[in-house]
This record gives C-alpha cells, structure tokens and sequence, in this order.
C-alpha cells in the first residue's frame, strides 16, 4: 500500500536506481528523486579518463537521472555531498592506502552518506523513507524485533557485502524495491517502463576513482592537498627476511597481489603480507597466503542481536569471495570478534571486511584488522 | 498554491511583452539590416525599443548596443574597454558573470584587484583609492548584488574614477525596478543590464557605452550595432525588451519587509545577511543556522514555494555562496542561508502562505540538526 509521504529515491542515472524510482510511482507512491553529487569529477584533472563524463557524479549521470525523473513525471533535485563525501570517505581512503590497507569506499559512502546524511536530508524535506537500487532485502523478524538483512535474489549482483555497516534505525526507514529481482528483470523492468536509461551499461569500480588507478588518484588528491607522499619505497622480502627486490611504494600492494612485482622466482609469488611501518613487502607461495583466524572491529550486527556466545556462520572476506564456514566470537563490548575459519582462506586483508551469513541472512559484520 | 519567490533568479514575461513580441514575430521578419521595406519596418522597431532603454538609463539611444544578455555585456564591457597589460579592479561580490571575465583577465595577463566588502556587503571608497595604480583603466562594480540586493556607493565610486580618469562598469542587471538609475547622475561609463530580470525575454541584454567610450571588438562579423557587435539584429525580443523597460515601475518593500519581519520574529536566531537599508526593495537574505540551505529549498518546493540559495552549480546542485562568504559568514552559516526575492506578481497571500511554510520547515529541519536537537 502506497505510504502518504513521499519517499526519497537516491538516483544516480543508472537502470537500478531508474527502475526503483519507476516501479514507485507506478505503484501509485509519492517519491521525490534526489541525485548526490559526491565528488568534483573536474578536480583532478591529471587522473581524469576522458573529461568530465562517463563517471560517477557526472554531468552526463546527472542529466540522465534528471531525463529519468522528468519521463516519470517526479519531483527531482541535485542536492550537494561534496564535502561529507570528502570527508567521511575520499579522506580516509586515502589514508587507509597509504597506511597499507585496501579500503572499500562503497561501505563508508553507504555508512555515512547513503544512510546517513542522505537519509537525514530526506527526512527534512519530508520524506521518512528512503528507496535505492542495492541488490539487497530488508525485512521485519517480529519475534526478534529487528530488521534483517537478505541477500539479493540475484546472487552475482548482491550487493549485502557492502551493506553490513547498516543499522537498525536505517534498516527501519529504507526500501530495496530490486532486492528480490534479478538484474535480466530489472533491465526488463525499464524497457517496459520506458525509461530512457534502460540500455545503459552496469557501472563498475570505485565511483571517484578513474580506471581503477588507485595510486595515480592518491599521488593527485595529495598533490592537491599541497600533501607530499611520504615515502613508501622499500625492499621485497620472504618469508625468512632474504631481500629479492625493491617496490615503488606500499600502497601499490594488497595482500594477494601477484601482479608488479618484478621479482624472478621459480614459482608464481605472491604479496603475504604488506607493513607501512618497515615499507617491506613480504611475498611467497600461494599457499603462504593460507590463514585461519583473524580479528575484526567496528562490529555491526544486523539479523541478530550481539551475543558473546559463539556463532557459527559463513564468512565472506572480500566481494568476490566464497562465504566459507567460520566460528565467530564476539569480545568485550561486542564490538570487536575473533573469527577461525573452518579451512584456512586466502588473502585475508586488513581494510577490507569480513561479512557474516546464515543461508540468506546476513547477521553482520567487521573491519579486518591487521595482525598485532 | 505554488507561489514564486525567485524574482532575481528570473522573472515571468509580462503578457503585454509577450503579445508585442508575438506581433513582432509574425508581422516584422525582416532583417533589420535590409534596405528594402521589410528591413525598414524591423529597423524601426528596433530604434524604437533602443528609445526606450535609453529613456530608462537616461542614456542617448545611440549609447545602447543590444547583446545576448548580461554575461554577454560584461564580457564586452570588460573585454572591450580594458587596453592590453591594463590593470583592473572589480569586488568579491559580483557575479560569475563578472568575476570571471576578470580572472579569465587576469591569466590573460591582466594585473587584477578584488576589493573586499564589508559584512553588509558594500565596499569602502577608500580600499578603492588605495587599490589604484598608474596602470589602472577599468572598475568594475555591480550596482545591485543580485544574492542580497546591497546597493554600492556608485556615485562615489565614479567620483574617484573620473579624478583618476578610469572607465567605470557597472554590472546594473538587478537595478531596472529596484532603484532609479541615471547614468550621468552614477557618472558610469558602461553598464550592463538583462531583459529577463524585467519581465522580458530571456537571451536579450543591453550595454550602456558612454558616447566616446574606446570599445574594442571581441567578437567579428558585420558591422551591426554601430560595428559595436556583430550578429543580425534579434528585433521581436528587443521590442519585448524595450516595452518591458518603459512599462516598469519600481517596486514598494512593503511585502518583502512584511515577510522578513516575521520571520526574523517566528523563527530563533535568525539572521538578516547584508545591509538592512541601503538594498534594493525586492530581497531578504536570511541565515536560519543549523539548516541546510539546500534541504530548506527543496521542502520549501515541494510545498510549491520558490526560493533559493547560493548559487546553482553546473549539475545543478548547490555551493556555498561567494557573496556570503565574502561578508565573513562561516561556509556553515553561507549554507543555512535562503535568498527570497519577491515581484510584481507577489500578494499578500503568497507571503502569508510562504511564512508558516517557511517556519514549520525550518523547525522540521532543526530537529534533525545536532546542534538544534
């Protein structure tokens, strides 16, 4: 049944956001499209792919959803995230790479701006709920008293590993119409809606980051900061401390890696571990790359409530990653957990997270720490 | 109801100008250049709408050269009257559409002052005497600032450029209906104004060029406009433009300080920004702290009142105001703050419909803001 007040689409031009505002209204729902700008694409002119289209935050995103919006017939505005996007994501992105981390990005920005300052905007212009186009389910578990978060019918598009940093108060007030579709549905869906962005191409990579050159965005964002790098040169090593090489800079590395490395070996290597601190590379064998237990922090739970009490779930470590059966265990105030694989996995990361499943539920999650 | 209150944004064009245009349209087509009778009959209509905004700046018609609108006559003014090398002085508070022509100037090698202004928003006569030098040739100073409706001291302004013998520009798009203008009373020597701010068409302006005023030509082709500037003649919107001038009346404050007052009264802590006085009769600037400017723009839409704040960006979102931060307000303030600008169109009734709106929305807003909470 339709709500009264409005509901706040987050539009970003493309066919799922398009297909969640078009599937509303023709549900009858008062909605309001609202576009964030996150990011000036003219800022870093010597990392730009090709001018200022193409890319997240574009000119030509932001005319394709305000196309979207004036087919529908809907209420639409741009509304200006530049600087909390700065500040809660942009920034410590790039502190996370150069203190050797791989961050996500998507989970910050989802974490403190999707859900966050755009909800809260959405709030004061008069709309209690939000609706995006996650691949991802959000229902009420009444016994519980909570919300859960599911993964999307669509297993290649789901989208909860970014999502697990969402809590119950957001989860209360947000919609993932797409969360029981497949993206052939959906693409269907604004065919038959008639949208004018159906055939547009999925987007990929990091939003503000062209081509996916992490260190050729870093080196520019602080060169416009008036920031210098600070040195991150340093020697490759194995396992037993013997120098095969030299690398340009840590933050070039994650953990896995095997490309770049120019060093000759007789057996395919790998990046182990990557330490800011000592700029030292260590790298070996794939199976060196093998681990069991590791620590998160930042601990959100989502599908049920924190206990101390050991859980057994299945872990994923990285987007593309096979959930894999683990022990959980939560410390101290629960916000922190310990967490032993049933088989040891590979590349476990600092900086990326670890995200917990029950068949379709997701109960929660955590940022990887790096080893003490 | 779905009031408008963004006047200095643009205005509707009044049905009078709508219907001598749609007359010129259809009766007057022929190229104003043409020595035949059609080319004749558009000639005159043109040379009489040049009358007309002559009449309005008390300017000679031939001081009047049709442009494409304000952006446009800036950059003819600017560009036009500034020798090679000269140095130029402008304030922090114009518009884009001077301020970057000056700094477009400026890496064309152009040594350029920016004056600042007080925090109501004007500038002081001294800062410019101090800011001259032996290379000095153009000001450029706008008449009324289109986000505050502050007036400059432009006589005395003119007083100091006539001793030191530097041309004056003046930047007049949001003056026509807000205050007199007398272009020999302001002592300027170029001023630029905007059909579309008047109740005219938009894609028409005009550019006051003081008889004897060297003006050099930045765009080439015929020799339209007294060889001024070139393009064939756009005869149906300068009829619009030249009745929408001689039609105009000023407009009272009695509205727009009904509407201030209460909210300045209704809503805690809000604040006036610029000069309470000395400011053009149709605007209210105000700083309601703790909201976001944007967010109040768009719940204020939605309830079918319009108004705006800062100044839209290309994608057409919103940026902290350049004027407001040029009058010390914090980034933080400069978003909480809502441009109301009010025309002849406005009644009591949207006023009275726009202060609860505008109240209850901010309360709303507060409540979200952990400074408010």
């Amino acid at each position: 049944m339709p709500d009264s007040l409005p509901i706040a689409v987050a539009m970003s031009g493309g066919v799922d956001s398009s297909v969640v505002a078009g599937l509303l209204k023709s549900q009858g729902q008062p909605i309001v499209g609202l576009t964030m700008q996150l990011w000036n694409q003219r800022r870093l002119p010597e990392v730009a792919a090709s001018g200022p289209t193409g890319r997240c935050c574009s000119l030509d995103d932001v005319y394709d959803a305000r196309f979207v919006a004036q087919t529908l017939g809907i209420p639409f505005y741009v509304v200006n995230f530049e600087q909390p996007f700065e500040d809660n994501v942009v920034k410590p992105f790039v502190a996370d790479y150069i203190a050797g981390k791989t961050p996500i990005p998507c989970t910050l920005c989802n974490n403190f701006i999707k859900f966050d300052q755009f909800l809260e905007m959405a709030d004061g212009i008069g709309a209690d709920k939000i609706a995006t186009g996650h691949y991802a389910q959000i229902r009420f578990h009444p016994s519980l008293n909570r919300y859960q978060l599911l993964r999307s019918a669509d297993s290649s598009k789901d989208q909860t590993y970014f999502l697990w940093g969402l809590t119950q108060p957001q989860l209360a007030r947000t919609l993932f119409p797409l969360g029981a579709m497949v993206k052939s549905e959906v693409r269907q869906l604004a065919l038959s809606l008639g949208l004018p962005v159906a055939e547009k191409p999925d987007s990929q990579e990091i939003c503000f980051v062209p081509n996916g050159d992490y260190a050729a965005f870093i080196a520019a964002y602080l060169k416009e900061q008036g920031l210098t790098q600070p040195p991150a040169e340093g020697p490759i090593v194995d396992s037993s401390g013997k120098k095969l090489g030299e690398h340009s800079g840590v933050h070039h590395f994650t953990v896995g890696q095997r490309r770049g490395l120019n060093v000759a070996a007789g057996q395919p290597l790998y990046v182990i571990e990557t330490n800011p601190a000592t700029r030292q590379i260590t790298v070996g064998a794939g199976d060196s790359l093998l681990k069991s237990s590791f620590r998160v922090s930042g601990l959100n739970w989502i599908s049920l409530p924190p206990t101390p009490e050991p859980i057994r779930a299945h872990v994923r470590i990285r987007n593309r990653h096979s959930p894999a059966p683990a022990t959980i265990t939560a410390t101290g105030d629960l916000t922190t957990a310990t967490i032993t694989f049933d088989q040891p996995q590979r590349a476990i990361t600092p900086g990326q997270a670890a995200v917990f499943y029950q068949d379709e539920l997701v109960i929660g999650g955590g940022w990887i720490e790096r080893e003490p | 109801m779905r009031a408008y209150f963004d006047y200095n944004a643009t205005t509707p064009v009044h049905p009078t100008v709508l219907s001598a245009m749609t007359e010129a349209y259809s009766s007057h087509f022929g190229n104003a250049s043409s020595i035949h009778t059609f080319g004749q009959q558009s000639r005159q209509q043109l040379e009489s709408a040049r009358r007309s905004l002559a009449t309005l700046l008390a300017a000679k018609p031939e001081e009047i050269v049709f442009t494409s609108g304000g952006t446009e006559s800036n950059n003819l003014a600017l560009f036009g009257a500034l020798p090679p090398g000269a140095h130029i002085i402008t304030s922090s508070i114009e518009h884009p559409a001077v301020l970057n022509v000056a700094e477009q100037l400026h890496r064309l090698g152009h040594p350029l002052t920016v004056l600042p202004v007080s925090s109501s928003g004007i500038i002081d006569p001294d800062d410019l005497r101090r800011a001259l030098r032996p290379d000095t040739r153009l000001v450029s100073l706008m008449a009324v600032n289109n986000e505050i409706g502050t007036l400059q001291p432009i006589r005395e302004v003119s007083r100091i450029t006539r001793e030191a013998n530097i041309l004056l520009h003046c930047d007049a798009v949001q003056a026509p209906g807000r205050i007199p203008i007398d272009v020999n009373d302001w002592g300027v020597d170029l001023l630029s104004l905007s059909a579309h701010k008047i109740y005219g068409p938009k894609g028409i302006g005009a550019l006051y060029v003081r008889k004897g005023t060297p003006l050099s030509k930045h765009t080439f082709g015929g020799h339209h406009e007294r060889d001024r500037r070139p393009g064939t003649e756009n005869v149906p919107a300068a009829v619009g433009f030249g009745l929408a001038a001689s039609r105009l009346s000023l407009l009272a404050p009695t509205l727009r300080d009904h509407l201030e007052q209460s909210l300045l009264q209704l809503i805690p802590g809000a604040r006036l920004n610029g000069h309470p006085t000395l400011r053009a009769p149709n605007v209210s600037n105000l700083c309601f702290p703790g909201i976001e400017g944007e967010s109040l723009v768009i719940a204020l839409d939605l309830r079918g009142f319009a108004v705006s704040s800062g100044a839209a960006c290309s994608s057409g979102s919103v940026e902290p105001s350049h004027v407001l931060l040029a009058l010390g307000l914090s980034r933080a303030d400069a978003r909480s703050s809502l441009r109301f600008s009010l025309g002849e169109d406005s009644t009591p009734q949207q006023v009275d419909a726009l202060i609860p709106a505008v109240v209850d929305s901010v309360a709303r807003l507060r409540k979200l803001s952990p400074a408010y909470a």
